[in-house]
């Protein structure tokens, strides 16, 4: 497509025009989550960039992860955030500022860090268009053997992890 | 059996008449949608009345039979009805949250539909992991429920959404663990796989018969359980106990808004029917499916037989059950389900590593099952009588324990 100053556009196909779609909802709802003035409405936009980043790992292919990110992030996470922000009643009424006295620090903080992903995503051995890539049942059967072979510890110390925060919330909870 | 899916025939036949490919994708998935969505959506209508008549046979009632041929309107009338209703907004409410929740819950389970084989070939998408994304979609509607009780501005619809996040998070846990065993025995998580591996060939014809409900009852009756709270169904339908929480998290929805969370929950109790179907009753499968031109409509009309008459059974339980306590339903779902499960889980890996023939490994996983639900129902009714025995006491003045006996006999003045 060529525009009147001669700069050469190129026409985006099917796909590229859904992902644009799909990454600018994402942008727009990670904006959301911290330049909304609600807390809840932060939380409620999280959930969406949650959706948002699991409809950018369809793209990738990597439907195990789309899903496995709805179900962690959306079903556990964005829960627990929404009930620890109902809890703060205080913080849910009174209009907050999304902005304190430490914004310059943080969004330099946020510029660099976003320097350091753009360096790490440049410098990153993407596969080529064409190439062979592992995908469906067989990459689930891989993800699941790496599991119990190379990443075997990481995986225990993991699962012993949850089973102490298991039995730490029961402890609190319990009736003395 | 090779099947060839819906979309890549009609697709293949529109590229054919000189579509561009994607242009062919896009509108064979658009119409395909919009044809699933719509049934979806009408075929409430039918689960409503379907539900009145059972419960009206059950309490010695008629039932509806007014509007049209044995009040099959009857819905439509309701629906009419509730259109025509003021849309109130409570006073101060979260407007985003108050107004996204109804459509949020009946879209969680609209994408539902997408995955679920109907018959021979014709699913949404036959997803590489269909059994994950069933699982996955529920937090959508629990996250609406959610939305709904703090939007509303209002305590009681507040607590009762608490309470659905409660029910719906802890008997996600058993329904994940029942589908993790047609998992790993299956090998699979696509749902036209899974439904493949349930034929049964004798003599090269499809009798279709190899349920694996048959084969692990116990992970089936377990699914079949927190398929009954995952939807809201009695005996785990104090979400919305009139006498405790007025209306649940709904309370303050009217019209429309409110009509949108009884669609849902009547098309989410379906999904879940139609996802037990598919597990573990062998979906599509059924005798002389495997012939050419007739078995994909003899597979539709065995899937919809079956995913109906699960849905009359739900309807049946619906009717004939008391309501729990809210203690008794965490208590039912952590403390036996979720122990149950696992028991299951461990007995079957087991069992799939010993170097023995596939038909003895069913055998072996039978027995397991059966096994694990002896035990747990001594161990219950153990609980049981104890309780039984302990209520008794407490009811009793203490200085006549154990001497009730006596005065029943006549022998105590």
């Amino acid at each position: 497509m060529q525009l009147p100053l001669g700069i050469e556009v190129p026409i985006p196909t099917f796909e590229q025009f859904v992902f644009i779609q799909v990454a600018l909802l994402t942008a727009v709802a990670g904006l959301a989550v911290v330049m909304s003035r609600n807390l809840f409405h932060s939380a409620l936009a999280l959930t969406l960039t949650f959706f948002g980043v699991a409809g950018v790992y369809v793209f990738l292919e990597a439907e195990f992860l789309a899903v496995s990110q709805v179900l962690v992030y959306v079903g556990a996470i964005a829960m627990l955030i929404a009930f620890a922000i109902m809890l703060t009643r205080s913080m849910m009424y009174g209009r907050t500022s999304p902005l304190n006295n430490q914004w310059g620090k943080s969004s330099l903080f946020a510029f660099l860090f976003f320097i350091g992903l753009l360096a790490f995503a440049r410098a990153t051995p993407w596969p080529a268009p064409g190439e062979e890539v592992i995908a469906d049942e067989a990459l689930i059967g891989a993800l699941g053997r790496e599991f119990v072979t190379t990443y075997v510890i990481a995986f225990e110390v993991l699962g012993l992890l949850l089973l102490l925060a298991l039995v730490g919330a029961v402890m609190l909870a319990r009736d003395r | 059996m090779q099947v060839t899916q819906w979309s890549e025939a009609l697709s293949s036949w529109l590229m054919g008449l000189g579509l561009p490919g994607w242009a062919a994708i896009f509108l064979v998935y658009a119409v395909g949608s919009f044809i699933l969505i719509n049934y979806g959506m009408l075929s409430v209508l039918l689960l409503i009345w379907i539900t009145r008549k059972a419960i009206s046979r059950i309490q010695d009632r008629i039932g509806p039979n007014r509007v049209g041929k044995y009040g099959l309107l009857q819905t439509v009338a309701d629906a009419a009805k509730l259109l025509s209703k003021e849309d109130i907004t409570p006073y101060e409410a979260d407007k985003i949250a108050y107004n996204l929740s109804p459509v949020l819950s009946v879209f969680g389970v609209l994408m539902l539909l997408a995955v679920i084989p109907f018959a021979p070939g014709l699913t949404g998408v036959d997803l590489n992991v269909a059994a994950l994304y069933v699982v996955a979609l529920g937090s959508i509607g629990i996250m609406a429920a959610l939305m709904a009780g703090w939007g509303s501005n209002n305590k009681y619809a507040l607590l009762a959404g608490f309470r659905v996040v409660a029910q719906l998070l802890s008997y996600e846990i058993p329904l994940v663990l029942a589908i993790l065993t047609v998992v790993l025995l299956t090998g699979s998580m696509r749902f036209g796989q899974i439904v493949e591996l349930q034929s049964l060939h004798i003599g090269g014809f499809n009798l279709g018969l190899g349920w694996l409900g048959i084969v692990m009852p116990g992970a089936l009756i377990v699914f079949f359980v927190s398929s009954l709270a995952e939807a809201e169904l009695t005996p785990f339908d104090l979400l919305e106990a009139e006498s405790e929480l007025i209306a649940g998290f709904h309370i303050e929805y009217s019209g429309m808004k409110f009509a949108m969370f009884f669609l849902a929950q009547f098309l989410n109790a379906w999904i879940l029917a139609a996802v037990a179907v598919t597990l573990f009753l062998g979906g599509w499968q059924g005798p002389g499916v495997g012939l050419p031109v007739i078995g994909p409509l003899l597979g539709l009309g065995y899937f919809m037989i079956k995913v109906y008459g699960i849905y009359v059974l739900q309807q049946w339980i619906r009717g004939t059950f008391p309501r729990i306590r809210i203690d008794q339903m965490m208590y039912f779902a952590w403390k036996v389900l979720v122990p149950l499960m696992i028991g299951l889980i461990v007995a079957q890996a087991i069992i799939q590593k010993l170097p023995t023939p596939v038909a003895v490994q069913y055998v072996l996983i039978f027995i397991a099952n059966v096994g694990v639900m002896a035990v747990v129902a001594y161990v219950l009714q153990k609980y049981f009588r104890e309780e039984q025995m302990r209520t008794k006491r407490s009811f009793e003045p203490s200085s006549l324990i154990g001497s009730m006996q006596v005065s029943e006999k006549g022998t105590m003045y």
